[in-house]
């Protein structure tokens, strides 16, 4: 019954394996309940401060900050890319490069050199292998990241945004649309989208302190930032979602799998007791 | 019943406080500012310290801000809170840093974009996943 022990010790493995990833699952969806509530604290500070931006772009028309400016020739684009740290998540960062692959294709095609930076490990990996100009870059940032933690990677790119390297950066990431959907888009950061200029139905204005564009210029890195950040922990929450997702397959496959090995475990049991019978009933016709 | 004023503070991170107020005090760039409802529409830079909300009672809530804006309308406060500590030489530096741990962990790989590579894999990936999609609806899982 060689074949039998074999198929047994098979089973058990695979029941262990199945242990791992049906905790994988309760660990990403807890963890994914925490990610969305995040996602959704985090919500009423940029459009809180982009009323403001809209404020003050139209109180001081005079005034334009260099990141609100229209529309300059684009030859260079900056790209923050933002992906997840840790694998194990289906297709989550693959579909997102490939979304990348395709928007760089593109703009190649229209003469537009890109250069990146990178959040999260798995986009360092990605250009790692396949090079490109990686500006800079933020990883490990864990389940609950900090703003701290983004402010050097998104300078750099407002820098060499200022220093007029870049002519418009965009950032890369997922789109928690609900647990089963996560969208990869690329969202427009800088020059900035959306605060259009609304009709005021009559004219006030801040007492700024100390003038309008200092307190302009603080609040836009914020903005910035923040969206940044927005979309950090966005595909936080995807990235739980889809390793859920992931890990609720695998659980579900290993049981089939030990379902179909149970059967042919009992297929080759019950074959050897026949053999063992035939054996014994053509032994005492021999006698 | 006293004139009250909505105050919100909230950061990046998350709502801190919301709640009315009669009076609400914070340390602006240039100096202290206490707000009293239908106070001038204001907006200023904060500097490291307390903002104090006092409610009807007459207490006093102390939130501790890093920085950050203070916007003032007639009927509302906000308070948009940095969680972390800003300075132009620290953003420097974590610009920097940012900016040397790319280099470091790139070193020795190539600035041009292979294209052709990228794709290739990615494909592989996306293929792959699609067969075990495919294996999965024959099973009936």
């Amino acid at each position: 019954m060689a074949g039998a022990k074999e198929i047994r010790t098979k089973i058990a493995s695979i029941k262990s394996t199945q242990k791992i990833t049906k905790a994988m699952q309760m660990v990403a969806a807890s963890k994914m309940r925490k990610a969305q509530d995040r996602m959704s604290a985090s919500r009423p500070y940029a459009e809180k401060m982009l009323q403001v931006i809209s404020h003050l772009a139209n109180a001081t028309p005079e005034y334009r900050h260099s990141f609100m400016a229209v529309e300059r020739q684009r030859k260079r684009i900056g790209y923050i890319v933002v992906s997840s740290d840790r694998g194990l998540c289906g297709g989550l960062n693959s579909n997102l490069f490939r979304r990348l692959l395709a928007e760089i294709k593109e703009k190649r095609a229209a003469g537009i050199e890109p250069i990146f930076c990178t959040i999260g490990s798995k986009a360092l990996g990605f250009f790692k292998r396949f090079g490109g100009d990686v500006k800079a870059q933020a990883t490990q940032l864990g389940d609950k990241p900090h703003i701290e933690d983004l402010i050097g990677t998104v300078k750099v790119m407002l820098d060499a945004f200022e220093a007029g390297e870049i002519d418009a950066i965009y950032v890369a990431s997922n789109e928690f649309v609900n647990t089963m959907t996560q969208r990869p888009v690329i969202r427009q950061l800088v020059p900035i989208v959306g605060g259009k200029r609304d009709n005021m139905p009559y004219h006030w204005d801040y007492i700024y302190e100390p003038d309008a564009h200092t307190v302009l210029d603080a609040l836009l890195t914020r903005y910035i930032e923040s969206l940044v950040y927005q979309a950090v922990v966005e595909n936080g929450a995807c990235e739980q979602s889809a390793r859920m997702v992931a890990m609720k397959a695998a659980s579900d496959n290993a049981g089939n799998l030990i379902g179909e090995l149970q059967l042919v475990y009992n297929k080759a049991r019950q074959a050897a007791i026949t053999q063992e019978l035939s054996e014994i009933v053509s032994g005492a016709a021999a006698v | 019943m006293a004139m009250t004023i909505h105050v919100d503070i909230v950061s990046a991170e998350g709502a801190i406080h919301s709640g009315t107020a009669t009076m609400v005090y914070a340390t602006a760039e240039m100096g202290e500012v206490g707000i009293a409802p239908r106070h001038t529409a204001f907006i200023s830079r904060l500097r490291p310290g307390d903002v104090r909300v006092q409610n009807e009672q007459g207490e006093q809530e102390h939130f501790y801000v890093s920085g950050g804006m203070l916007e003032v309308q007639p009927s509302v406060v906000t308070v948009l809170a940095d969680t972390a500590i800003r300075a132009h030489d620290l953003d420097e530096a974590a610009a920097i840093e940012a900016k040397r741990s790319a280099e470091e962990a790139l070193a020795g790989h190539t600035a041009e974009f292979e294209y052709a590579k990228a794709q290739a894999e990615l494909a592989e990936a996306v293929a792959q996943l699609r067969t075990i999609e495919k294996l999965r609806k024959l099973r009936g899982g």
